[in-house]
């Protein structure tokens, strides 16, 4: 018996490393290595397939690169930090010109940004940072502002209920907790919100930035609160479960209840155009052209800023009906 | 004396305290509106059907000393399928073509539980390994199948296997409890629940005394994977959509946890159904507390760890024993004197 378990545990960890090893390599598509001056040469570590978002992330770096005549050199860590180290070295010996890439986590890069800056190879952060107290290691880093979506979303709502009296209820369906996303929209939110003192977050909870969990959490916030006038989800999904929650309560959501949420991927669009989100706050995943430019800037010996903001707007939903037909996402 | 001492006795009490937690947080527990049952009552026996399915078929496994850790990947797997070929109809609310579709989906996760059995009761690879394989690589699976994005459905047919009702009660807790009255009819008034136990007690033993116990450890990961299919059809209805990535995820653990609630034993030979159905409904009424009376999201976790401890603490004969073993009049701490 033990031996059999031993030969299928072997089994497991041989089909594991199988996997891992088909993201953690680059993509190998360029025959004719880095060393040629003629054209730029960026490595990029994505963080995975996960989410739409993410593949809208991934896209939008791979047609700007072609766009902008930059050889990519694309590798999927899978989620997987070790992975990504992995590229990172692999990127450095073939020696690219930039690297870029999107953190798994936050901690733990010291050692390999420390390799990529004695190889003299610039790193560009994208869409996530990572903790290093030397700021060197890196030039700058693109993305969202999580705070600053929250505090747009907060901004809405205190124009929306500006001069009125009388208690606005708001119930908030948080992020994965611990998430960076959740906690910054959040504290963005409530940092806007407390100008009015009308304004009042009455529940509060998280439903994991998925459908199913937006949508159990809100039967309960509609079962355990007398009244609702807003809801404000970290992420379209959550919304979206939740507008399925509050029509089974026999309510009309964007009516009687107002709902703000953030990220505008299509489906959220589509709701908002519907009439039934009343806002949405952008976190653009289409940061390719901005990349590439700072890519550009970089191997022109120039320095861009240390914290580049993701080019993003915000939709009521009289632009979402004009902008649904050129969501790619 | 003896109710307290039943098995049951303890989760029955918890689930009881959940409940009357919910009756004074909530606006209605239990009303009628629009002509079926309304109110947090019906909102958690509908929120715990694919639960309820999971655990039924985790429950049958775990009776014949096995584990299903896929039941996750394939609920992804069912509704991704589902989901993919609804949107393809040409008219999503035929009545035919959807249940045809949920047939297909059903079908596709009994052969993955084939697989499983297959691996555990031919190839005889661990179950605990066997399913981790399809844990790992079905999600995939059902990633690829929907290219990693959400897959919206607008099927009404559909939808009313999760959000419908029929003869007021919803149709998602109706559909468990039709599973549950089936396998408690095919284990406990024919002779297949005592091979199950049987073939959980000893595999060898039950073989030499004639069961074809490879047959039966194969039925059971069938079953497991058909039960975990139908709970992937509830749980992507019930949001219109197949999400691939967070369908089921973590379901495995849950289901575990409401099988040993309800007092079978994870080493097998000893399961009970009628546990298995109040521990699924007792962590979906603590899920719906631990939103109803405002925990802070991060003490959730921590939250729902106190009430599942107090739980096991309270079916350990042992503990009460050390417990409360003191308040009662204690035997003669000397044995009686026996006569040399």
């Amino acid at each position: 018996m033990l031996k059999r378990l031993s030969v299928a545990m072997v089994g497991a960890v041989l089909l594991g490393s199988a996997l891992a090893g088909c993201g953690g390599g680059d993509d190998s598509s360029s025959g004719s290595g880095s060393g040629s001056d003629d054209k730029i040469v960026l490595g990029f570590s994505q963080v995975g397939a996960e989410s739409g978002w993410r593949t809208a992330n991934t896209k939008s770096i791979q047609d700007s690169a072609k766009a902008a005549g930059i050889e990519l050199k694309f590798a999927d860590a899978q989620g997987k930090q070790e992975n990504q180290i992995s590229a990172i070295r692999s990127f450095i010996t073939q020696k690219v010109d930039v690297i870029a890439f999107s953190p798994v986590v936050t901690s733990g890069w010291d050692a390999v940004l420390k390799e990529a800056k004695d190889a003299n190879i610039p790193v560009i952060l994208t869409d996530r940072s990572v903790d290093s107290q030397d700021t060197s290691l890196y030039v700058s880093f693109l993305g969202s502002d999580f705070v600053e979506e929250g505090k747009k979303a907060g901004q809405w709502l205190v124009d929306q209920y500006k001069g009125k009296t009388g208690t606005v209820n708001i119930v908030e369906l948080q992020g994965t907790t611990g998430a960076a996303p959740a906690i910054d929209r959040q504290k963005g939110f409530a940092d806007t919100i407390a100008s009015d003192p009308n304004l009042k977050v009455v529940k509060s909870q998280t439903g994991d930035f998925t459908r199913a969990q937006g949508k159990t959490v809100m039967e309960t916030f509609l079962q355990s609160t007398p009244k609702i006038d807003v809801l404000y989800a970290h992420n379209d999904d959550m919304g979206l479960g939740a507008i399925e929650a509050i029509e089974a309560a026999g309510k009309k959501p964007g009516t009687d209840i107002k709902i703000i949420t953030v990220d505008a991927v299509k489906d959220g669009m589509t709701a908002l155009s519907e009439g039934k989100i009343n806002y949405i706050v952008e976190c653009s995943p289409l940061l390719g052209p901005q990349l590439m430019d700072i890519v550009k800037q970089v191997k022109d010996g120039g320095t861009p800023e240390k914290r580049i903001l993701t080019k993003e707007t915000t939709f009521t939903q009289e632009q979402a009906k004009t902008e649904l037909p050129n969501r790619q996402y | 004396m003896t109710i307290v001492k039943h098995r049951l006795f303890w989760p029955s009490v918890i689930l009881v305290a959940l409940l009357v937690v919910n009756i004074f947080t909530a606006n209605q527990f239990i009303t009628v509106r629009d002509g079926h049952l309304f109110g947090v009552l019906p909102d958690i026996l509908r929120g715990s059907a694919p639960l309820l399915l999971v655990a039924l078929g985790m429950t049958l496994v775990i009776a014949t000393g096995g584990i299903d850790l896929s039941v996750g990947a394939v609920m992804a797997i069912s509704g991704a399928v589902a989901c993919l070929l609804i949107k393809d109809l040409s008219n999503q609310n035929s009545v035919g073509s959807v249940l045809l579709i949920m047939a297909i989906a059903i079908g596709a996760s009994l052969v993955l539980g084939l697989w499983n059995g297959t691996l555990v009761a031919v190839v005889g690879i661990q179950p605990i390994i066997a399913t981790l394989i399809l844990m790992v690589a079905g999600r995939g699976v059902a990633q690829l199948v929907t290219d990693g994005q959400i897959i919206n459905v607008q099927s009404s047919p559909y939808a009313t296997i999760a959000t419908g009702h029929f003869l007021a009660v919803p149709v998602a807790f109706l559909i468990a409890i039709a599973a549950v009255v089936l396998t408690v009819l095919l284990t406990r008034r024919t002779a297949l629940g005592l091979l199950l136990e049987s073939v959980g007690g000893s595999p060898t033993a039950s073989r030499l005394a004639g069961i074809r116990s490879r047959r039966i450890t194969i039925m059971v990961y069938v079953v497991s994977g058909g039960l975990a299919g139908l709970a992937g059809l509830i749980y992507s209805a019930n949001i219109k959509s197949a999400d691939s990535i967070s369908a089921g995820n973590l379901i495995e653990l849950d289901a575990i946890l409401a099988v040993v609630i309800g007092g079978t034993a994870l080493i097998g030979g000893r399961f009970s159904i009628a546990g298995t159905v109040i521990g699924a409904i007792l962590i979906q009424a603590l899920q719906v507390t631990v939103v109803a009376v405002g925990v802070p999201s991060k003490a959730t976790l921590l939250f729902k760890a106190v009430i599942v401890v107090a739980l096991c603490l309270s079916q350990s004969a042992t503990f009460r024993q050390k417990v409360f073993g003191r308040f009662r009049p204690s035997r003669p701490a000397v044995p009686a004197e026996v006569p040399a």
